[in-house]
């Protein structure tokens, strides 16, 4: 899945050796893939006419960039103050404890990466996830523990459409 | 295409031949003789009411979909809405809206039938949608259980004595000048927009005015940046006008990095024809030909809507060459940022755009004399913009009468929090913070007691209630140890720990800084490292760990000074604000910390102690199953109990209780 190749090379769309694209490029390159690979920043590099180490200088720098593919649901929690304040520091804890991996990393079976952001910019309901840019506000440990549940149930679900008939 | 300019017969406004007075015909009527007198003027006045939703023949259902409201489902409800009207055959219109502002109350739902005024549903719910279909767009009564207010008295049966909008506490004490529009136009429409005003100001000031007058305008409003520390935005331009420069940037700074705002985001979804408006107008004065929108990629229906704003701007020839056939030719372009707090930084700002890492330089020189790619440039902040319309629309007079001796017009708050009421408000400068948490805010749920607001962000304070009473002002809070900031305004009862929030901005800040200069680097991490070792337990720890925290603690106050004083940038140098300010405020919970090792808000968990309440306790025995330590032991149908040195006070225990027998001190 991961390898697809885009019908359009998102390249073509930058002015070559223009190196303040570099971010916009990369962004394209994630959207596509789900992240950085290394070929594609080999790529980038090559494109705009920059040392590799510059591009990859610039992708760690910012947050939003990953090396590693997602899992299937993306859960975000937001860490802004009015959610710490309501106690998303518990829910963190909860989803870390449930899914067994810590803030930044893929569960082994691919199926969930648990992440931390600044702020989603949804403080008037407090504390916020986004699950695939779903949000959901207002929750608690125990509303948390149930929609996980229910996104476990469907990511099972998913899965078994998935197996492979032997 | 564009039903402006098909309702006079002789009007040829296009991208290609921009008519001067194209605006003014809109708004005013037809300006020039070749239209005058035409029929098209009755269709004019005809269609701007219809636009403005003042005449029509179907009702009108209106859904607000700014992120608050699709967080709270209105999605759901808006497909509800379209399913139940296309099932039933009903005739109406359902349009989205963005942001009223009252977010804990969300979704919100207008109805408005022909020749009455809006009624305003709160808390709905696609099962709640028959039942206002059924009463309010097919009768003429009202669901009163979900009834927020309606916009304007009304005689009309079933309208008759029903609360007003503006009358309700928490719209009762603002005062909507850069909110006007939220909440109540389609921000993905331009037509609507303009037939609210949009780009009436831009097309007095490129018809009548010149860049001095215009920046000259702006002073007198007396104008800050309401991006943080409150730059005279006059100044600003003035700088930039003053440079000679083949090119001049404009940037506008949408990377509302800050923790616990989001007035930025509500703006730009909810009606972006203002800040391209604003933008616009800013680019005049400086003489800048091209734009950026720095806009955070967390805010992705900000940025897909601001898109379609900047598209729909350059077909009526708002944006782009020629604009309004003034000679003025700007255009303006979306740069995604990528998640670093620091590229709110203005100089980080600009490295970013240019491709590279978001690290802060050194100022001066200042980006008005070398900004961008080394060129002029001016950053503002996307408040500021939305208030230049605001400003050239009312006079600078009439801006400025709105206010405190140095602060004018209104601010918007993004108030959040342990309160009622959640959501944007914006009041006048000088309003008392009491009167936004209290009145607007409607006070401290759950019968706890108000302990601080925190102002500012990360670069902010937390101020207790003995200063509540301190106006909305850039100087005033400034006195009282906290600051102005984009405006993040997150309130807190007792039970948040003071030393708990200073450790959580310094564990975000020590996280962001670029890490450039080493007074940012080194001292947050310092800073972190002493907070976290006070909230620590004592259990286990040794006589040079002791040390180490009373010695952290002596040395908290210089530390913070040194690094104020030396880092590079505005995020170093206001660092250590939180833990300042909460010094100041509440020392004596940082001694409580230090000597007891306690917790008097019972928010440290580690300083905490587990006990079952031996009379509550059932002896059902699920805290002992979720206990992952095993240190709850008990015989079923026997109270409970905790070995506590076995617990590791992960709070499983307790969240699971169904009896709230597990107590914590």
């Amino acid at each position: 899945m991961e390898n697809t190749i885009p019908e359009t090379d998102p390249l073509q769309r930058y002015p070559r050796k223009d190196a303040s694209w570099l971010i916009d490029m990369l962004q394209d390159v994630q959207e596509i893939h789900g992240y950085l690979p290394e070929a594609e920043m080999e790529r980038v590099a090559e494109y705009i006419g920059i040392p590799v180490s510059r591009v990859y200088g610039v992708a760690t720098f910012y947050n939003q960039f990953r090396f590693q593919p997602f899992g299937e649901y993306v859960i975000k929690v937001c860490r802004g103050t009015a959610c710490h304040v309501k106690g998303s520091f518990d829910l963190l804890q909860t989803l870390e404890n449930e899914l067994g991996v810590k803030a930044g990393d893929t569960t082994r079976d691919r199926l969930f990466t648990l992440e931390t952001v600044a702020c989603i910019g949804a403080c008037s309901i407090a504390p916020v996830i986004a699950v695939n840019e779903q949000f959901h506000g207002g929750l608690t440990v125990k509303s948390l523990q149930k929609l996980l549940r229910t996104y476990k149930a469907k990511a099972q679900k998913t899965e078994a459409e998935h197996e492979p008939v032997c | 295409m564009n039903p402006f300019v098909e309702c006079f017969s002789g009007c040829t406004h296009a991208q290609a031949a921009p008519c001067p007075r194209f605006v003014d015909c809109v708004n005013l009527g037809a300006q020039c003789d070749s239209a005058r007198g035409d029929e098209g003027e009755l269709r004019r006045t005809e269609l701007l009411a219809r636009l403005r939703l003042e005449v029509h023949q179907k009702p009108v259902v209106f859904v607000g979909m700014g992120t608050c409201g699709l967080a709270n489902g209105a999605q759901g409800v808006f497909d509800a809405f379209a399913a139940e009207f296309a099932v039933r055959g009903i005739d109406a219109t359902l349009l989205r809206t963005g942001c009223l502002g009252y977010c804990s109350r969300e979704v919100l739902v207008d109805v408005k039938l022909p020749g009455l005024p809006r009624i305003t549903y709160a808390d709905v719910t696609p099962r709640d949608v028959p039942s206002i279909i059924e009463s309010s767009v097919l009768g003429r009564s009202v669901v009163v259980s979900k009834l927020l207010g309606i916009a304007a008295p009304c005689d009309a049966e079933g309208w008759h004595g029903l609360p007003l909008l503006h009358e309700l506490p928490f719209f009762a004490k603002q005062q909507k000048r850069v909110l006007a529009n939220c909440g109540i136009v389609d921000p993905e429409d331009i037509t609507q927009a303009m037939a609210h005003g949009a780009y009436r100001a831009l097309s007095r000031v490129l018809n009548t005015m010149t860049p001095e007058a215009l920046i000259q305008d702006v002073l007198e409003g007396g104008l800050r940046g309401r991006g943080g520390g409150g730059f005279p935005t006059g100044k600003k331009w003035e700088f930039a006008r003053a440079q000679q420069s083949d090119v001049k940037y404009l940037i506008c700074n949408a990377d509302e990095g800050d923790p616990g705002a989001f007035m930025d985001r509500a703006v730009l979804e909810s009606d972006p024809h203002r800040v391209v408006e604003g933008m616009i107008i800013a680019a005049y004065a400086i003489g800048a030909s091209r734009g950026y929108v720095y806009c955070r990629a967390e805010y992705p229906l900000a940025i897909e809507r601001l898109r379609r704003t900047i598209a729909d701007a350059r077909a009526y020839g708002l944006l782009g060459e020629n604009i309004l056939g003034s000679g003025f030719s700007f255009d303006l372009l979306i740069k995604k940022g990528a998640g670093a707090f620091v590229c709110g930084e203005e100089t980080a700002l600009m490295n970013s755009i240019e491709g590279r890492r978001g690290m802060p330089r050194p100022r001066p020189p200042y980006p008005s004399v070398s900004g961008l790619f080394g060129k002029p440039t001016v950053v503002n902040n996307v408040e500021t913009f939305a208030n230049v319309p605001v400003l050239l629309g009312l006079g600078a007079p009439a801006y400025a009468a709105l206010g405190t001796t140095t602060s004018k017009g209104t601010k918007i708050f993004a108030l959040s929090g342990r309160v009622f009421n959640t959501g944007l408000v914006e009041v006048p400068m000088g309003t008392t913070l009491r009167e936004v948490v209290f009145d607007i805010g409607g006070g401290i749920p759950d019968g706890k007691r108000f302990k601080a607001v925190q102002i500012g962000g990360p670069s902010g304070g937390a101020l207790p209630e003995s200063v509540i009473d301190t106006p909305v002002d850039y100087e005033q809070l400034k006195q009282v140890g906290a600051m102005m900031g984009s405006g993040g305004l997150v309130v807190m009862d007792e039970s948040t720990c003071m030393v708990d929030l200073a450790k959580y901005f310094m564990a975000f800040i020590e996280e962001e800084s670029c890490g450039k200069c080493i007074p940012c680097r080194e001292g947050t991490t310092r800073l972190l490292e002493t907070l976290t070792s006070l909230t620590r337990s004592h259990r286990g720890e040794s006589a040079d760990d002791a040390l180490q925290r009373f010695q952290g603690m002596v040395y908290l106050e210089r530390l913070a000074e040194v690094i104020t004083d030396a880092s590079l940038c505005g995020l170093g140098q206001s660092a250590p604000n939180p833990v300042v300010s909460t010094l100041r405020y509440f020392r004596d919970e940082y001694e409580a910390h230090l000597y007891d090792r306690v917790c008097p808000a019972g928010a440290c968990r580690e300083l905490l102690t587990y006990r079952i309440d031996q009379e509550h306790c059932n002896g059902c025995g699920l805290c002992a199953m979720k206990c992952p330590s095993g240190a709850i032991l008990g015989e079923k149908k026997h109270a409970h109990y905790i070995i506590e040195e076995k617990c590791t006070r992960c709070d499983q225990c307790r969240v699971n209780c169904a009896h709230h027998a597990i107590l914590a001190h």
